[in-house]
């Protein structure tokens, strides 16, 4: 058999950036939750808030350093296997890149040890403000990066001139028409995301009788923090699709299963996408849904998918599961958290024994909407890894050889599958143990 | 002149500074990295983990950023060196995991502590000696059609490229060792006294070797170097490092805590500037100068007006982290 470099590399890449992209979607959260306990410790002088800080810092320290070593794997895949895609694009997103080392990696790994190693070496304050300032890097971090990712999606800025793209307005290029929605929405994914693994181990904690008066404040403040971000993420999930419909409606399509163009269109809430025959199998259809929520009218057209060639077509069967998965599971936050303000009126948020099975049982679902929907982002985009100009085929540098693609695939995927779990098993351990008996002292 | 010269001209002093701090700030941690393995006990390998924990991340940073500025400075550069090191690069990032990892997993994942050493020392010793074959790999140059790298998977390896390798791994134990003379005392600092001689002498056999092959694996480079009048304005450089090497063995048997650690900065500096005077002005050996795979000057100026910002202030605060872990090593960090 024929060995694909196009198709390994593909493999390759999202390989690599499904696990890197679980790292931050827990260090973004967690570094600004620490910030704030750092700030609430230093305010208040309350051993309860150094404790659950210094807790969770150690589980920071693990996933960042994981996040950092899968990290840096990710720039040079842009040489290893797209070569042909950095010729083409770097004068556009190589300052892109530069910059998030510029303004984030550089800040986060300086300050990190001060974060690790240096309570004891510095005042209070400096140490709140190196929480603060790692907190303020991984969100430059987001911003570059998501930038970056965006200009890809919704090109905007430049001029192609020999096959290369040559920039002409940086200020577009940043802040590409797709660029804002996606930012807000991952990073409030990523918040979401450090939300429910904090009120999953807190709910544990309280089971096990372990330190249950630090984790009813982690339950609680946290709960109150998801309660605003899970509605507001979903907002923005609404007003990303209808900038998506704008600038990629063949993605939108087949997010939603759509082949043929059509007005006062049904949502599909469930169904067999099948590519040959163009049409769906055992759909389950809502009349003139779709329409309202894409065109916020009852009788609004869409296009479909046989507007299309076929070459210029997305995959369908995977956005449209992938999408399916990510808001199913935001549905479910929502209804977690109208559970606990349920709760909460009766003053039984820390007794209800399923409540505190079911915010367990959520501690990985954030992590898994994550990937469902880059995963719907970046298939969607196919076949093009510049929308609409340029081929994920033309991406890959000549010279690359099936053989060597599968060679590097199958090192890094034997490596990750020893480093990550070990990375949550370690992260688990540490969470199992509690808070550590630190002095009350100060406390109420 | 035209403003894009001269941005050529900053970007190249940008990457070449950042490629050189990487080496000598990685340099010194990885060939800890690979001292580790030599340690005789459990606690002198805490000592010497102690040593570079604080700092390493920071100083792994600048690989990321002299890469990204390569990207973004010299695309074209980037997009046929990279991928023509397609495996030794596979090497040195799985090897920089497996490194990076153990800091935190050989203290939490008690089990398998001994895998996690291993690593962390197999790890620094394969990225040191993928980083060098690389090197040798860049000097050597490559084959190109066009904007494409169009050789095969195994063209780095030859002997030369391999020699390298060694090469480096000797030059980054030598660092690894001066740090290690600063930070600890008693036994383990004169372990790292005895290991940096040993060092020593294979970098110098390396530098030999090096310098004598590479004029016979270049007539550029044999041109630039034995032709009158540059070899007179570049004997100093030979001379140098004779002296500096003579400098360093004597330090390294003698009391002082810092001369071995600086004496074998100035050895980089010198092998470095070696390396640039033998390559100037191309930047993909025998193909492309720096002018010819810059990008744009639009993208080399909107980076350039916040890299000479943002520069001089990571400098500070890096600085200021050094500072704060300044000393021997301490046990009673805060954490573990
Ligand atoms: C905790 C994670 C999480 C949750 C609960 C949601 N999403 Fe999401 N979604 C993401 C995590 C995410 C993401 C991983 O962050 C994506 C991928 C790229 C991006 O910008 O955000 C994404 C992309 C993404 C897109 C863009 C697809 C594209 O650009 O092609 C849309 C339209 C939505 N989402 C819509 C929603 C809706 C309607 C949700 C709720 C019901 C929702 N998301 C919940
Ligand atoms: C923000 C920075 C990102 C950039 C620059 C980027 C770029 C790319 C590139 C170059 C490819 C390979 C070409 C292709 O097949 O399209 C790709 C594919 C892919 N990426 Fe991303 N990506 C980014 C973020 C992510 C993240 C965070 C995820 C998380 C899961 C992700 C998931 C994927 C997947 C699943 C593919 C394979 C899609 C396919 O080829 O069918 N991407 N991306
Ligand atoms: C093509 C896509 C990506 C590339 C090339 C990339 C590159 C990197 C690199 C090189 C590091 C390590 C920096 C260091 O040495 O300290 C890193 C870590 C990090 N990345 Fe990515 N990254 C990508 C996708 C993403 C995405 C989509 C996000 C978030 C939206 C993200 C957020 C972070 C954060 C917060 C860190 C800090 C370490 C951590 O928290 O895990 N990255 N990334």
């Amino acid at each position: 058999m024929e060995l694909d470099p196009v198709l390994l590399s593909r493999l390759q890449f999202a390989w690599l950036i499904g696990w890197h992209i679980l790292m931050p979607a827990l260090t973004v959260g967690l570094a600004s939750y620490i910030a704030l306990l750092e700030g609430a410790y230093l305010v208040t002088g309350r051993a309860r808030y150094l404790r659950i800080s210094t807790y969770w810092i150690k589980v920071f320290a693990v996933a960042f350093g994981i996040g950092v070593v899968s990290g840096v794997i990710l720039p040079f895949q842009f040489g290893t296997n797209w070569s042909r895609f950095a010729d083409a694009t770097a004068d556009v997103l190589g300052p892109l890149f530069a910059y998030e080392a510029l303004s984030a990696f550089f800040l986060e790994a300086s300050f990190l040890g001060i974060l690790l190693f240096g309570r004891k070496l510095v005042p209070q304050w400096v140490h709140f403000a190196s929480a603060v300032i790692i907190a303020a890097g991984t969100l430059f971090s987001s911003f570059w990066i998501i930038a970056a990712n965006s200009w890809m999606q919704t090109p905007a800025g430049f001029e192609i001139v020999d096959g290369r793209f040559l920039p002409t307005d940086w200020f577009e290029i940043v802040f590409n028409p797709s660029f804002p929605y996606r930012f807000a929405h991952t990073v409030v994914a990523f918040y979401v995301t450090t939300g429910f693994v904090v009120t999953g181990v807190a709910a544990w904690l309280i089971r096990k009788g372990r330190a249950r008066d630090d984790a009813k404040v982690m339950l609680s403040m946290t709960l109150w923090l998801l309660s605003l971000l899970v509605p507001l993420q979903i907002l923005l999930g609404d007003l990303h699709g209808l900038n998506t419909l704008a600038h990629q409606p063949a993605k939108v399509a087949a997010i939603e299963g759509r082949w043929e163009t059509e007005a006062a269109f049904p949502l599909t809430l469930f169904a067999i996408p099948d590519e040959e025959s163009e049409n769906n199998r055992y759909a389950v259809d809502v009349p003139r849904l779709g329409s309202l929520i894409l065109t916020h009218r009852g009788d609004g057209t869409i296009k479909g998918l046989r507007e299309w060639p076929k070459e210029d077509r997305p995959p369908v069967a995977v956005p449209f599961f992938a999408f399916r998965i990510m808001v199913g599971i935001g549905v479910l936050m929502l209804v977690l958290i109208g559970a606990s303000w349920w709760l909460r009126a009766r003053g039984r948020l820390y007794e209800s024994p399923w409540f505190l099975r079911a915010a367990i049982g959520f501690i990985p679902l954030g992590f898994v909407a994550v990937l469902a929907g880059w995963t719907t982002t970046e298939v969607g985009r196919q076949p093009w890894t510049v929308y609409g100009l340029m081929r994920t085929v033309d991406s890959v540098p000549p010279a690359l050889t099936g053989g060597e693609a599968l060679t590097s695939l199958l090192a890094y995927m034997a490596v990750y599958l020893v480093v990550f779990p070990t990375g949550f098993l370690v992260m688990a351990r540490f969470l199992r143990d509690g808070p550590a008996a630190l002095p009350e002292k100060g406390d109420e | 002149m035209s403003i894009g010269f001269d941005f050529v001209i900053i970007w190249t002093v940008i990457l070449a500074g950042g490629i050189f701090l990487y080496v000598l700030l990685d340099g010194f941690d990885l060939g800890v990295g690979m001292l580790y393995g030599l340690a005789p006990d459990r606690d002198s390998r805490e000592v010497l983990m102690s040593s570079i924990a604080p700092i390493w991340d920071g100083n792994e940073t600048w690989l990321v950023f002299g890469g990204l500025s390569l990207l973004a400075a010299f695309p074209l550069a980037f997009a046929i060196i990279v991928p023509a090191l397609y495996l030794p690069m596979l090497l040195m990032l799985l090897a920089l995991v497996f490194r990076g990892v153990a800091f935190e997993f050989r203290v939490e994942d008690e089990a398998h502590r001994g895998f996690w050493d291993y690593g962390f020392c197999v790890g620094s010793i394969l990225a040191s000696f993928a980083q060098g074959v690389m090197l040798g790999t860049f000097i050597e140059g490559f084959e190109v059609e066009g904007r494409h790298f169009v050789g095969g998977s195994l063209d780095f390896l030859t002997p030369f490229s391999v020699l390298s390798g060694f090469g480096l791994m000797a030059g980054y134990g030598l660092l690894g060792a001066g740090w290690l003379i600063m930070k600890t005392t008693g036994a383990i600092q004169a372990r790292a006294r005895r290991q940096g001689r040993y060092c020593l002498i294979g970098v110098l056999l390396a530098i030999a070797m090096v310098s004598l092959w590479t004029p016979h694996v270049s007539a550029e480079v044999a041109a630039r170097w034995f032709s009158w009048p540059n070899i007179l304005y570049l004997s100093p450089v030979p001379v140098a490092t004779a002296l500096l090497a003579l400098g360093v063995w004597r330090a390294l048997g003698g009391t002082s805590e810092h001369w071995p650690f600086v004496g074998a900065v100035g050895l980089f500096v010198l092998a470095y500037a070696g390396i640039a005077i033998s390559l100037w002005p191309m930047i993909v050996p025998h193909h492309y100068t720096l002018t010819e795979a810059a990008s744009s000057e639009s993208t080399q100026g909107f980076l350039l007006a916040g890299t000479l910002a943002l520069l001089p202030v990571i400098l500070t605060y890096t600085a200021w982290s050094y500072w704060i872990f300044r000393g021997k090593v301490r046990r009673d960090n805060g954490y573990h």
